[in-house]
């Protein structure tokens, strides 16, 4: 149409002509016409350029909404009025779809009037116009009954019922999309409500799975519901809502009951763990781990029931200590080789709790060495920890002590006892009864393997440093230098034959310092071993210069042959025992007295000597009278009718208890150590106040942990020998004294 | 009794050796003082030893007497203190006109009148642990000794706190007498003592604090009274 044409329009007819355009455009949309007659799109170009006062841009402007807003009116919002439930849901899924398309092509089709008009004046788009409209005139109306109606819907698939997902999906993307960029929509008008609506459907479900379900199958109903609302979320709802939504959940289900579960008296935390319930824990641990407090609680429970097993097994060793009396030291020593035994397979049986189900989270490491600190620091029928995993390890690696384990089985079985020690404190405890067993497995070659006895030190070294083991390793190769020292010693004699004494003497040159300290006595050597020891004296300075050998007489073996009236017998004895048996071969009688003077030994050494000659298993010697224990009275004489089916016995000579004198020297060392640490800690700090000296003191004492008040004496000690002074203002402060 | 009379201060010169000094102190200062200088010197020849010119625990023993104090009561010590003296049971010269001097007694009347003042100033907080550590100093009679045993501790403790506090001297000289840890005192668990009377409620104890620096033997002396 040529523009004069429509120029001589007038305004009225122009303004209807535009609203005829607009409805059938609108309606044409609306009925997915999308096509336009090139004519109809000629004259809305033609009507959009035209100038004032013939232009009718804003005309159509206002009539586009007007038009929108009818449509809507007549159209839409009836169709939507009177349903409910899915139908509505169906139906506003529907209107909104058909809209966003009519929106879209009208934008298009008057893409004219947002070109100029529209932005010469900043108005909103058409796109806008057509949205505002909806979310006004439809959305707001609708959103209370649509929410409702999506939130029941949900509900139902909870109880088991089929949905329709999909709707659900398309219903929950209108409330996306309403807000544009925003999620204000979707979290007022949905979100906000459906997790109120969850919480409380959650809370029912609980308190009646909390009286009916036991705790592990609690604990699959709550993995179970948090699945499904994941699911659900993947499915339909906006991602944004899973974190609330499980946090909801987990709170409901979960938070609210998680003491009454945890401590349930049939099924809780405790009982599982008692009954090994592997799988039940790692679900515990995986669900717990994810609210407040959760694994601490845990993890308190799991302390105090290790504990409490600990401490059964301590109490058990104590009854069995206080029971008995009569066969009371065997019976004692076994149930206190039971005790190391089953603390062990205590550890064994928690590592994989700590490592799988609790997946080997610091806390439970912690609670583990804590409960087993709690318990192994006891002291178990008298005697320390310490002592009886010395025992044990003293069992395994002396002759026939492992015979029946593969070497394999012999360094798993060291490797869990070095890990026991982990939690003792008293290491230097172990290191003094260890060097004491140690001592007597070499001396008395009683040693089973010494590649196990090399590799147990090794652990130990892991374990607690070079120095820790070096007295130790000290030992034992002071045993392999002694093999070459033995073997120089005889070709020494080889060369020398005036000196050969014409006894086999092998010497174990012992270097002080590694070695427990002996008390050398006076001893009277028999006649027969003193050339033998005066033929080492002469060789060894030949070997080393400048070193000075004390003999320790106790400490030797000596094979003995014994000619009875009936068999000649080698005995294979110490040396005190021999020198004892020996006195016989001039005398026949000899009384208490007469033994202790020719040997020059002390009353408990002669005893003990005695007792093993003739009150124990051989009575090599006659005692007169004819009682069971020793007594300065006492008459001895060889005793010539001695039999036995073998050809060469030991006799053996019990050993003295120690635990008091090692304990004593333990005690005197950790002086010394606990003065050299105060005093390495006040040299580098020159100033400290008291609480703190004290902490770092117990920090760096590691074989050990010291008594406060020990500490606290060994300061003042060292106040007094002017080490330190205390502060003349501040009294809890001391300074270093140069 | 004294053992001589107050010369005049021509003769005096027999007794005192320096008495050349003292004659030409008394003619460069005035005449008051130097006369207070001759008495206390005078004063001093009364109670000494001749052989040794030193004051011995003879000499103090009369010199009590003339005080009327009890050779074993508190105010010899804080004469004692005063004088700064070094050796328990003797007073040098020297000594003794430093104390003398300053309570301005020249006579044994007006050192009697002194004592009452010396109390006081003893008491006075700033003094007084000065004079607690003193009176330990005093005990130790051997050259390297640093303890005293425990006898003697209670004795003092006795002596020097009894008046003031007396319920804590009471109960720590019965717990000193009963344990068998500690066979000696030394001077820092002397002075603790002082400071465990004044700060630590008593016989409450609720404020005493072990995990603090105070010696051992008052952790065990806490814990033994608790255990009452």
């Amino acid at each position: 149409m040529p523009a004069n044409h429509l120029q001589a329009l007038t305004s009225p007819q122009m303004s209807s002509r535009v609203t005829v355009l607009c409805t059938s455009i609108v309606g044409e949309v609306s009925r997915r016409l999308c096509k336009l007659s090139p004519k109809r799109r000629r004259r809305i170009h033609d009507m959009c350029i035209q100038r004032s006062p013939h232009d009718t841009t804003e005309k159509l402007y206002t009539k586009y909404k007007e038009v929108i807003m009818e449509y809507i009116t007549s159209v839409v919002l009836p169709s939507l009025k009177d349903k409910h439930d899915e139908f509505l849901l169906r139906e506003l899924v529907i209107r909104w779809s058909n809209h966003k398309v009519m929106s879209k092509w009208l934008s298009r089709f008057f893409s004219y009037l947002n070109r100029f008009f529209i932005k010469r004046n900043s108005l909103p788009s058409l796109d806008e116009v057509a949205f505002t409209c909806f979310q006004d005139q439809v959305y707001k109306v609708t959103k209370g009954k649509v929410k409702d109606a999506v939130i029941s819907l949900i509900d139902q698939e909870r109880g088991g019922e089929q949905i329709d997902r999909g709707l659900l999906k398309n219903v929950i993307e209108i409330f996306v999309e309403i807000g544009t960029d925003k999620m204000d929509y979707y979290k007022n008008d949905f979100e906000e409500e459906m997790l109120k609506e969850t919480a409380s459907y959650y809370s029912r479900k609980a308190s009646n799975w909390i009286l009916i379900e036991s705790f592990p199958d609690y604990m699959l109903k709550v993995e179970e519901c948090l699945r499904k609302e994941k699911d659900r979320v993947v499915h339909y709802l906006h991602a944004t809502s899973e974190p609330k939504l499980i946090e909801q959940v987990r709170h409901e289900v979960l938070c609210v009951y998680s003491s009454q579960l945890l401590e349930n008296e049939k099924s809780g935390c405790c009982v599982l763990i008692q009954e090994h319930k592997v799988d039940d824990l790692s679900r515990m641990y995986k669900l717990f781990s994810k609210i407040d407090d959760g694994l601490c609680r845990i993890s308190q429970i799991y302390k105090k029931h290790v504990t409490v097993e600990g401490t059964t097994l301590v109490k058990k060793t104590d009854d069995v200590a206080s029971n008995k009396e009569a066969e009371k030291r065997v019976v004692v020593g076994l149930q206190e080789q039971t005790f190391v035994r089953e603390v062990i397979e205590l550890h064994d049986k928690n590592m994989p709790l700590v490592n799988d189900c609790f997946q080997n989270h610091t806390l439970f490491r912690k609670v583990l060495k804590e409960a087993f600190e709690i318990f192994l620091n006891k002291t178990v029928a008298g005697s320390s920890t310490a002592e009886l995993l010395v025992n044990y390890c003293d069992n395994i690696l002396k002759k026939g002590g492992s015979e029946k384990y593969s070497d394999e089985a012999i360094e798993q079985i060291l490797e869990k006892a070095v890990n026991l020690l982990g939690y003792i404190y008293d290491k230097d405890l172990f290191v003094e009864f260890y060097r004491k067993k140690l001592a007597r497995r070499l001396l008395f070659d009683k040693s089973a393997n010494e590649d196990h006895e090399r590799s147990i030190l090794t652990k130990l070294k892991q374990q607690n440093g070079t120095h820790f083991t070096s007295k130790l390793e000290g030992m034992v190769t002071d045993m392999t230098l002694a093999r070459e020292t033995q073997a120089d010693f005889k070709d020494y004699l080889q060369c020398n034959p005036r000196t050969n004494p014409g006894i086999d003497l092998s010497v174990t040159v012992l270097t002080t310092g590694f070695w427990p300290s002996y008390r050398s006595s006076d001893f009277h050597l028999p006649f027969e071993m003193t050339k033998c020891i005066q033929a080492f004296a002469e060789f060894y300075p030949t070997k080393t210069n400048s070193r000075k050998l004390t003999w320790i007489y106790s400490l030797g073996t000596c094979n003995i042959t014994a000619k009875f009236e009936l068999q000649t017998i080698e005995l294979i004895v110490t040396t005190y025992q021999a020198a004892v048996l020996l006195l016989f071969n001039d005398s026949d009688r000899l009384s208490y007295s007469e033994i202790m003077s020719q040997l020059n030994l002390a009353d408990d050494d002669v005893v003990r000597l005695l007792q093993s000659l003739c009150c124990l298993k051989y009575k090599l010697l006659n005692k007169e009278p004819n009682t069971n224990s020793i007594s300065s009275d006492d008459v001895f004489a060889f005793n010539s009718k001695f039999t036995n089916k073998m050809r060469r016995i030991r006799i053996p000579l019990p050993i003295v208890d120690e635990k008091k004198k090692i304990l004593e020297v333990v005690d005197k060392d950790r002086k010394y150590v606990v003065d050299a640490c105060l005093i390495r800690i006040m040299k580098s700090r020159k100033v400290l106040n008291h609480q703190q000296l004290i902490t770092e003191c117990v920090e760096q004492l590691k074989v050990f942990k010291p008594d406060l008040k020990l500490i606290k004496k060994r300061i003042e000690d060292l106040i007094n020998r002017e080490y330190l002074e205390r502060d003349s203002e501040n009294l809890n402060l001391y300074r270093y004294l140069a | 009794m004294r053992r001589s009379s107050t010369r005049k201060s021509g003769s005096a010169a027999a007794v005192n050796p320096s008495s050349g000094s003292s004659y030409a102190y008394r003619s460069a200062s005035g005449k008051a003082v130097s006369k207070e200088v001759e008495r206390i010197d005078n004063l001093f020849y009364t109670y000494a030893d001749a052989s040794s010119g030193l004051i011995d625990p003879e000499g103090i023993e009369s010199f009590c007497s003339d005080l009327e104090v009890d050779c074993t009561d508190v105010r010899i010590l804080m004469l004692a203190w005063k004088m700064k003296a070094e050796k328990q049971g003797y007073f040098t010269l020297e000594e003794w006109r430093r104390g003398l001097k300053a309570l301005h007694a020249d006579t044994i009347s007006k050192l009697k009148k002194a004592l009452p003042e010396l109390e006081k100033e003893v008491a006075r907080p700033s003094n007084f642990l000065v004079f607690f550590s003193y009176s330990f100093r005093y005990c130790l009679t051997e050259d390297k000794q640093k303890s005293i045993d425990i006898e003697s501790a209670c004795q003092l403790l006795e002596l020097v706190l009894g008046s003031q506090y007396r319920l804590q001297v009471d109960k720590l000289v019965e717990y000193l007498k009963s344990q068998r840890d500690y066979k000696v005192i030394n001077m820092d668990q002397w002075t603790s003592f002082l400071r465990f009377c004044n700060e630590i409620n008593f016989p409450s104890l609720d404020n005493y604090d072990e995990e603090l620096a105070w010696p051992l033997i008052l952790d065990n002396f806490v814990e033994w009274m608790k255990g009452k």
